[in-house]
């Protein structure tokens, strides 16, 4: 690439770090929260077209006064796209830690110094 | 003067003010391209709504609703639930491994050479093929919301277009981004007003605002009828409804995240986590945006009616009537100001996505490559490619004319979005195994399925009556090959599948090599660039 990180970092620590356990443990925590949530959003989003789209009539019941299943259902994809993002910037604050951890430990931190740590 | 063209004058003003200002802040390449990274979370994740929510977005999805209901909604849902993909997926990694354009991931590990002439091609087919739809549809809008002043199409696409110039050329990214904020927060503040003035209407009163839009009359045909407005099926109808729906929720779904004007806007922040936290603001104002939908379109359908917008105007002007019919001509006036903002801030982040990929992924990483640039020339460049790619759409909207038949050209934006870029994007960050080889057949083969299939679908294929006329009638008149829409169920699919086995069929060790690096990279923020101290 076209910049001069190759001064700072030296292409053997790209693959230390990335050998290193703590490295590992951030990877896998990322997929533990990544792919469940990923696999969940879009399998409750896609449900909504494919009962629209397949069972309009069934959508079409009334739930509370005039509102239904339909419309409710896809307020609800509002609710889940927001309560995922929270849950994400939770999670995502571990993995910034767990992220920092390795910097430090492996003394390559140094390019990130100005950050105020 | 008209009141609405007046307010157009106080938007231009203060826009060219910021521009003025930012014009002073944008020399070198990283002010240019990226407001030297250091714009923050909130303002960002502002832009990023600003960037994204189009004229089609306000106009089109409250005409959409007010005429066919529920279904409209659903348009709605896919375009914050989109946010996701690039929350989860696309948005922290870019951040940290990239420098200008998506490109950059891409030519991380791989030959960088064919990986951004490729890249550059998908970037300028997206952006320019959707700025031209937003150019039509800004001129005949600007047309229709000034009627009064007596502004013309042409006379409306050239002032779009000059503004949209004048602001990529002189302000550069920054500029850019502050229009978007500005415009965002114009459109979020004309969106809660006419909300509650809808429910206002009603007394307050959730319950009676829904009884009204459950028994909505209008004449379709001559014959009078009432419809509940909540019930799907009035748009997506069968044989082929289903599927559509489907295909279009995997466009929106996988392509918002490929669309270079979103993408270009994370390298604007100094980190990851600030391009984190930018989406969860844009995907707060977004979803709180597209709610209110529900008021704006079903406000107009049962305050209007379908019969009124129909002959004033069309669907389009279905929120600005709304406005009119509740609180009058000023009201009207800023409503129509808001939209012509929204469209303004849309062309300009397109502007900037195209020339930016043009100057640094096409004229610094292709054809200078061996060469190297000289100072400044990567900015000249892109100036002077933003000058060309806003004279180009104005000349086609123009030959186009306001009637033409272009709602295809955004479709085919994300369709491209999602079936060349993000497969490339997602492959070449996760999987040690991709490469250059991969990449070039990824990216063509979801260009060229996204393109042929639009090509053969009912957007452009079709049998018009004789009463429709020059550029209104569909490309092809014959019987669509390819019965829908949105071809993402397919694209995107075969986007994947030449990217995955251009890869298999070709051995790239250096790509594999330097797959630690991006990881490392890209998951720690390790080497990223960092914002300029001024």
């Amino acid at each position: 690439m076209e910049s001069n990180d190759h001064e700072i970092v030296q292409s053997t620590d790209w693959d230390r770090i990335a050998a290193a356990p703590e490295f590992k443990d951030l990877m896998a925590a990322k997929k533990l929260f990544i792919v469940p949530a990923f696999v969940f959003f879009v399998a409750y989003y896609f449900l909504l077209p494919v009962l629209v789209g397949y069972a309009p009539h069934f959508m079409a019941t009334k739930v509370v006064g005039v509102l239904n299943l339909a419309y409710l259902f896809a307020l609800s994809q509002f609710v889940m796209a927001w309560g995922i993002a929270a849950l994400y910037v939770k999670a995502a604050a571990t993995f910034d830690k767990l992220a920092n951890d390795i910097l430090e430990k492996t003394g390559t931190h140094a390019a990130g110094a100005a950050e105020g740590k | 003067m008209s009141t609405p063209l007046l307010m157009f004058f106080v938007f231009i003003a203060a826009t060219l003010v910021i521009t003025y200002w930012a014009s002073r802040r944008s020399a070198g390449g990283n002010a240019y391209f990226a407001a030297n990274r250091r714009i923050s979370g909130w303002q960002n994740g502002v832009a990023v709504a600003g960037d994204y929510m189009s004229a089609a977005s306000f106009l089109g999805i409250a005409g959409i609703i007010a005429f066919q209901g529920y279904d409209g909604f659903m348009y709605s849902v896919g375009w914050l639930v989109a946010y996701l993909t690039v929350l989860l997926v696309v948005a922290e990694p870019l951040r940290n491994a990239g420098r200008y354009t998506m490109a950059d991931v891409l030519a991380y590990r791989l030959r960088p050479r064919p990986v951004r002439a490729m890249a550059s091609i998908s970037t300028l087919t997206v952006s320019t093929f959707y700025m031209i739809a937003q150019m039509v549809g800004a001129g005949s809008l600007v047309a229709l919301l000034l009627k009064d002043s007596g502004i013309s199409y042409r006379t409306a696409v050239i002032g779009v277009g000059v503004l949209m110039i004048v602001y990529v050329v002189f302000g550069g990214m920054l500029a850019t981004t502050w229009v978007q904020i500005v415009k965002a927060l114009l459109l979020i503040a004309g969106t809660i007003l006419l909300s509650f003035l809808v429910l206002a209407h009603f007394h307050f009163s959730l319950s009676e605002f829904f009884n009204a839009v459950g028994h909505v009359t209008y004449h379709d045909k001559g014959r009078q009828v009432t419809q509940d407005f909540l019930q799907p099926g009035l748009r997506f109808k069968p044989p082929y409804g289903a599927l559509d729906l489907i295909s279009l929720g995997l466009a929106l779904i996988f392509g918002t995240a490929g669309l270079p004007h979103i993408l270009v806007r994370f390298y604007t922040v100094p980190d990851a986590k600030t391009a984190r936290a930018s989406v969860v603001w844009a995907m707060a104002l977004i979803g709180g945006f597209y709610i209110m939908t529900t008021f704006l379109g079903f406000g107009a359908a049962t305050i209007v009616g379908r019969d009124f917008i129909a002959t004033h105007g069309g669907t389009n002007m279905s929120a600005p009537l709304l406005a009119q019919a509740l609180a009058g001509n000023i009201f009207f006036a800023f409503i129509c100001a808001i939209a012509f903002a929204t469209i303004l801030a849309v062309v300009a982040g397109l502007t900037i996505s195209a020339s930016t990929s043009f100057a640094h992924d096409f004229w610094a990483g292709v054809v200078r490559r061996e060469a190297g640039c000289k100072p400044g020339e990567e900015v000249l460049v892109a100036r002077v490619s933003a000058f060309v790619v806003g004279a180009v759409a104005i000349v086609i909207a123009i030959l186009l004319g306001p009637t033409a038949n272009v709602a295809f050209l955004v479709a085919l934006a994300f369709a491209v979005a999602a079936s060349a870029n993000l497969p490339v994007i997602v492959l070449s960050i996760f999987w040690k195994r991709f490469n250059t080889a991969g990449a070039v057949t990824g990216l063509a083969v979801g260009l060229l399925a996204s393109i042929g299939l639009i090509l053969v679908s009912p957007s452009v294929m079709a049998i018009d009556p004789q009463t429709v006329t020059g550029t209104a009638r569909h490309l092809i008149q014959a019987k669509a090959f390819f019965p829908l829409e949105n071809p993402g169920i397919v694209s995107i699919p075969l986007g994947f599948l030449g990217a995955v086995l251009g890869a298999v069929l070709s051995h790239e060790p250096s790509a594999e090599q330097r797959f630690n690096e991006l990881l490392v990279r890209s998951n720690t923020g390790l080497g990223a660039e960092k914002a300029s101290a001024h």
